[in-house]
């Protein structure tokens, strides 16, 4: 991180452009200040990403380098235990039907709130902010009767998508509300009304285009938020992508497959992320 | 067409004759209904159990559970790990959210840090533990540390790991609010940079960054992939009591202990999400 420091910034801006209201000297010295932090945080923050690496590319012999641990993603099957590449599937496949159903839920009804039914708006923020208070790990408690009852219609591990909107709900709102809150709804949804546009109409295809980037935020907060779940999986005894990389971790230790695998996760959702910025700042751009 | 429409029905309502549609609200009914059915029903599971014994019988004295050596010790374990990682996050987090609120507000190393910050806030599951594992632990490439297993020392630095980018995240906007007219006029008036953040800056962050603190707080109580994968030997706070007592169903005396050890956990998250919230109120006041 610390190359970035030094490629990427323009430290010194002229004094013109952006004052900050700071003598030479001082300014000079808060550089400083900001690089020696760069430089120790960006240590702290890359050496565990770059030792998992580095773990990842480990030979059969110690100190040697090899891709194996990068092929075995395709093939690892560890026993007692479902193959790693299957887990990959569903957990992917989860990520797709919740922010399906997450969306379906939630951009209607907010919608229709905005416009219709005012009164409800604060309760409707509250339930939808109110799984960050109650973690996943209490929710998980309660939910054993309720799977019981699904589990009798289906055993599948997709199943885990029903409680996973609830867990998306605080930060897909979020990012919808931001959304919404640019755009003029009632006025939007009145002139398609008043051309005869049902309200499936309205919501689908003139209020859901004009806020392409709330949806696109609040899919990608809900992408990474299924990938990166373990609790809920892991104590409802389903197997998503994270209890499998956990079985693994206690049956083979150190299996170089643990890291290929963490790491190729982790550099999907940094993806994920930077497409979310960039498209944000380019939207801004424009507006 | 909409004139001779009017003229036609009149003054009537256009549903006359026909059924009489549905109010508003009800158009929210799936929205609640799934949130009933996913949310506040297994909230509501958690808080009855816990105040129930087995047999079904109301039994508040369930309560005084938690006053259980045994059970207090998770909840001080608790205590201890959330208070080490969240200080530290809220410290180490400020310093470099000044140093990343100080540069170009455009610039490249701000994107970079906030879309980084974005994805380690996030990063707190097994796969963290994976990566100090083979840093610092007994495999680690960096050095191995001795107190790699130490609780709550080795488990606080990893728990830093994700605390000071959520930091980052939630004290950013904090910063950025400090009005560069404060600093000169603070300045013109012959202040030093000491003076400066002790008289001016520091109070008006106070708010904010006690409230951040309490969210980071409040996020690491309820973690639980990554201790659970550092490890899992031994349950030291109360989400890994919690999963022992849900997949053994033995437990202390004839209690729900995971309904209960819930209940005192959401207890103790919504307490701070409450003060957390007040102090944002406080914060807002000036930082616009």
């Amino acid at each position: 991180m610390a190359a970035i420091t030094s490629v990427g910034e323009t430290p010194i801006v002229g004094p013109a452009q952006r004052p900050r209201g700071m003598q030479a000297g001082r300014r000079r010295r808060l550089n400083a200040f900001r690089y020696v932090v760069f430089t120790v945080f960006g240590a702290f923050f890359l050496l565990p990403l770059l030792a998992m690496l580095r773990f990842s590319l480990e030979g059969a012999k110690l100190g040697t380098w090899s891709l194996s641990a990068w092929r075995q993603i395709a093939s690892y099957q560890g026993s007692g235990i479902p193959p790693l590449l299957s887990s990959i599937e569903i957990t992917l496949e989860l990520a797709v039907i919740t922010c399906a159903v997450m969306l379906v839920l939630l951009v209607p009804t907010m919608v229709w709130v905005q416009l219709r039914v005012r009164w409800l708006a604060r309760t409707i923020e509250i339930l939808c902010l109110l799984p960050l208070t109650i973690p996943s790990i209490v929710l998980v408690v309660g939910l054993g009767e309720i799977y019981v009852r699904i589990q009798r219609f289906s055993l599948s591990a997709l199943m885990l998508f029903w409680v996973y909107v609830i867990l998306a709900l605080p930060y897909a709102y979020r990012a919808l509300a931001a959304g919404l809150s640019g755009i003029d709804v009632k006025t939007l949804s009145e002139a398609a009304r008043s051309l005869g546009a049902s309200w499936f109409t309205v919501i689908v295809r003139v209020i859901a285009p004009n806020m392409r980037q709330g949806i696109l935020n609040a899919v990608l907060l809900t992408w990474s938020l299924v990938l990166g779940e373990f609790t809920i999986a892991y104590l409802l005894l389903y197997t998503n992508l994270q209890v499998e990389l956990y079985s693994i971790s206690r049956n083979t230790p150190n299996a170089g497959v643990l890291f290929s695998t963490s790491f190729a996760a982790l550099l999907f959702a940094f993806v994920l992320l930077m497409i979310l910025s960039y498209v944000g700042r380019a939207r801004r751009g424009r507006g | 067409m909409a004139v001779a429409a009017t003229t036609k029905t009149g003054a009537r309502p256009s549903w006359a004759g026909r059924r009489p549609p549905a109010p508003a609200w009800v158009g929210t009914v799936p929205f609640l209904a799934y949130v009933a059915v996913f949310l506040l029903w297994p909230t509501g599971i958690v808080v009855v159990d816990a105040l129930k014994n087995p047999n079904g019988a109301w039994a508040f004295s369930n309560i005084s559970e938690l006053g259980n050596p045994l059970v207090r010790g998770y909840f001080v374990g608790s205590f201890k790990l959330c208070l080490l990682s969240s200080a530290a996050g809220a410290v180490f987090g400020a310093i470099l959210a000044y140093a990343v609120a100080s540069g170009d507000p455009d610039g490249l190393i701000r994107r970079l840090y906030i879309a980084v910050s974005g994805v380690l806030a996030q990063f707190g599951g097994v796969t963290l533990a994976f990566a100090f594992l083979v840093t610092i632990g007994p495999v680690g490439l960096l050095f191995h540390a001795s107190w790699y297993f130490d609780f709550p020392w080795g488990i606080g630095l990893i728990y830093t790991y994700f605390q000071i980018p959520l930091m980052v995240l939630v004290f950013l906007p904090a910063i950025d609010g400090l009005k560069v007219q404060w600093r000169e006029a603070s300045e013109n008036l012959g202040s030093s940079s000491w003076q400066y953040w002790r008289y001016v800056g520091g109070p008006l962050l106070a708010p904010a960054f006690l409230g951040a603190a309490l969210l980071l707080f409040a996020n690491a109580l309820s973690a639980f992939a990554t201790i659970q994968a550092w490890e899992n030997q031994i349950a030291y706070i109360v989400p890994q009591q919690i999963s022992t007592a849900m997949s053994s169903e033995v437990g202390l005396s004839s209690v729900n202990v995971a309904s209960l050890l819930a209940l005192g956990l959401v207890i103790m998250v919504a307490v701070v999400m409450t003060i957390y919230a007040l102090l944002q109120r406080r914060a807002a006041r000036w930082l616009r």
